[in-house]
C-alpha cells in the first residue's frame, strides 16, 4: 500500500500550503534524479515525494484525499516522469551540453540570431484568443437551495458576481456564467461549484425534505394541532388521534420549491414520541393502568435470529 | 524535434522572456532550421529541468548557471567513464 502523502512530506494533516511547499522543496532538492544520476533510490524517492506533493498541493485533490475519495497514489500521476533530462544527458547526445561550460557559441550572436523568431512568437501570443474559464466555489445556505436565491460572489480581483441560484441545487453542481471568466476575446466563463450547507433539521432526498417531528404523549394519543417548522415558516398541522411513533405525514409542496416545469417536492414528517421527564401523575396513572386490549409492542420480532 | 510554438504550449509555466535569456546564456541550445527554431528532445528535457529547478526547488537566476555547469561536468565525466568501458554506477 502506498504511504500516506503527509507522512512522505513529513507535515501534519492541518499543514498550510506554504508548509507543504517548503517541505516538498527540501525533499526535491535532495532527491531530484537529475541531481543524483548514480542513485536509483533517489529517483524512487523523488517519485514518491512528487506524487505526495501532487496530491497535497492541489486543494481539490487534497480535499478528495482527506475525504478518502482518492488513495495515496492519487491516480493522476505527474505529467512527465521525473529524470527525463538524465536519460538524454547520459547518452552521446549529451555532448551538446559538454562540461566546459564557459566555451559556448557566442552568446550575443545567439541572441540576435533568434530575436526575430521570439518576436514572431510574441506577436502570435498577443493575438486575440478566448479567455480562460475560472472556477470558484460558493457556499449556499440550505434554505437558499430550497427556495432559490441570488448570492453575491466576490472574486479575487475585487469584482463581485451576482449568482442566481435556482431552487433544488445540490452540492457539486456547477453553474456557468458566460463572459465572467478570464480576459480574452471572447472572455472566458466563470464556473461556480456549489456547496450546499446541510440543514441541522431537514434531511433532503431529491426534491423532498424529511423532518423528524417530536410529539408529546398526549399529542400522539389524542391528536390535535401542532406547530411544525417548514422551510417556508412555521405551519399548523393537525395530528390525527392515535398517531403512533414512526407515522409519516406528508405535507404536499412544502419541500424544494417548484422550478421551470418541475413540481415542488414534499415535506415528510416522521413522528417521534418524546416522553421527556415523566411527572408523578403520569407515573401513578401508568402503574394503575390496566389496558383494555393488552398488546405486545414487540410482536413480530420473534423470528429475529 | 519540436518548434518554439509547441514548446511554449507544452510548458504552461515557461515565459518567452525567460527562454530567450536562457538561450542567450547558452543554458538551452536549440537550432535554427529553415527560419524556425527547433528543439531536440534533450533541449526540451533541459527546459523541463530548468523549470523544475526554478519553480519546484526555488533555485534563483544566479544559482542556475552554477548548478547547470556542475551538472554538465558531472554528465561529461559519466559519459567519459562509459566511453572507457567503466559503468559509473557499478
Amino acid at each position: 500500500m502506498a504511504e500516506d502523502p503527509y507522512t512522505i512530506l513529513g507535515v501534519p494533516r492541518e499543514a498550510k500550503p506554504e508548509a507543504i511547499k517548503a517541505a516538498y522543496r527540501k525533499l526535491a532538492r535532495r532527491h531530484h534524479p537529475d541531481l543524483n544520476p548514480g542513485k536509483p533510490e533517489a529517483e524512487a524517492r523523488f517519485k514518491t515525494v512528487s506524487a505526495a506533493h501532487d496530491i497535497l498541493s492541489d486543494p481539490e485533490k487534497r480535499g478528495r484525499f482527506d475525504r478518502g475519495e482518492i488513495d495515496a497514489t492519487g491516480q493522476e500521476r505527474p505529467q512527465a516522469p521525473p529524470g527525463g533530462y538524465r536519460r538524454h544527458a547520459e547518452q552521446s547526445e549529451g555532448r551538446k551540453y559538454g562540461g566546459r561550460y564557459e566555451q559556448r557559441p557566442e552568446a550575443e550572436v545567439f541572441d540576435d540570431l533568434f530575436a526575430d523568431l521570439f518576436e514572431q512568437r510574441r506577436r502570435a501570443e498577443s493575438a486575440p484568443r478566448r479567455g480562460r474559464d475560472e472556477t470558484y466555489r460558493l457556499a449556499v445556505p440550505f434554505l437558499h437551495a430550497v427556495h432559490g436565491a441570488t448570492e453575491t460572489l466576490t472574486l479575487p480581483d475585487g469584482r463581485s458576481l451576482s449568482v442566481k441560484i435556482p431552487p433544488g441545487v445540490e452540492s457539486g453542481q456547477i453553474l456557468r456564467l458566460r463572459g465572467q471568466g478570464g480576459r480574452g476575446q471572447p472572455i472566458g466563463d466563470a464556473l461556480i461549484e456549489l456547496d450546499v450547507v446541510a440543514s441541522k433539521v431537514f434531511r433532503r432526498e431529491g426534491m423532498d425534505l424529511h423532518l423528524d417531528l417530536p410529539v408529546s404523549v398526549p399529542e400522539a394519543v389524542l391528536g390535535g394541532p401542532v406547530i411544525v417548522p417548514t422551510p417556508g415558516g412555521p405551519l399548523r398541522v393537525t395530528l390525527p388521534a392515535a398517531s403512533d411513533a414512526g407515522r409519516q405525514i406528508r405535507l404536499r409542496g412544502k419541500g424544494i420549491a417548484a422550478h421551470g416545469n418541475r413540481a415542488a417536492g414534499d415535506l415528510f414528517l416522521t413522528l417521534r414520541i418524546l416522553i421527556g421527564t415523566p411527572d408523578v401523575a403520569l407515573e401513578e396513572f401508568l402503574r394503575s393502568w390496566v389496558p383494555e386490549h393488552p398488546q405486545d409492542p414487540r410482536a413480530g420480532l420473534e423470528g429475529w435470529e | 524535434m519540436i518548434s518554439l510554438e509547441i514548446l511554449h504550449a507544452r510548458f504552461t509555466q515557461l515565459s518567452l522572456d525567460d527562454l530567450q535569456v536562457w538561450i542567450a546564456q547558452g543554458h538551452v541550445r536549440p537550432e535554427r532550421v529553415a527560419g524556425e527554431l527547433v528543439f531536440a528532445e534533450i533541449d526540451v528535457e533541459r527546459v523541463r529541468l530548468i523549470l523544475e529547478l526554478r519553480n519546484d526547488m526555488a533555485v534563483n537566476e544566479e544559482a542556475l548557471p552554477v548548478i547547470l555547469g556542475l551538472l554538465d561536468q558531472l554528465y561529461e565525466l559519466r559519459r567519459r567513464l562509459r566511453a572507457l568501458g567503466v559503468e559509473p554506477d557499478a
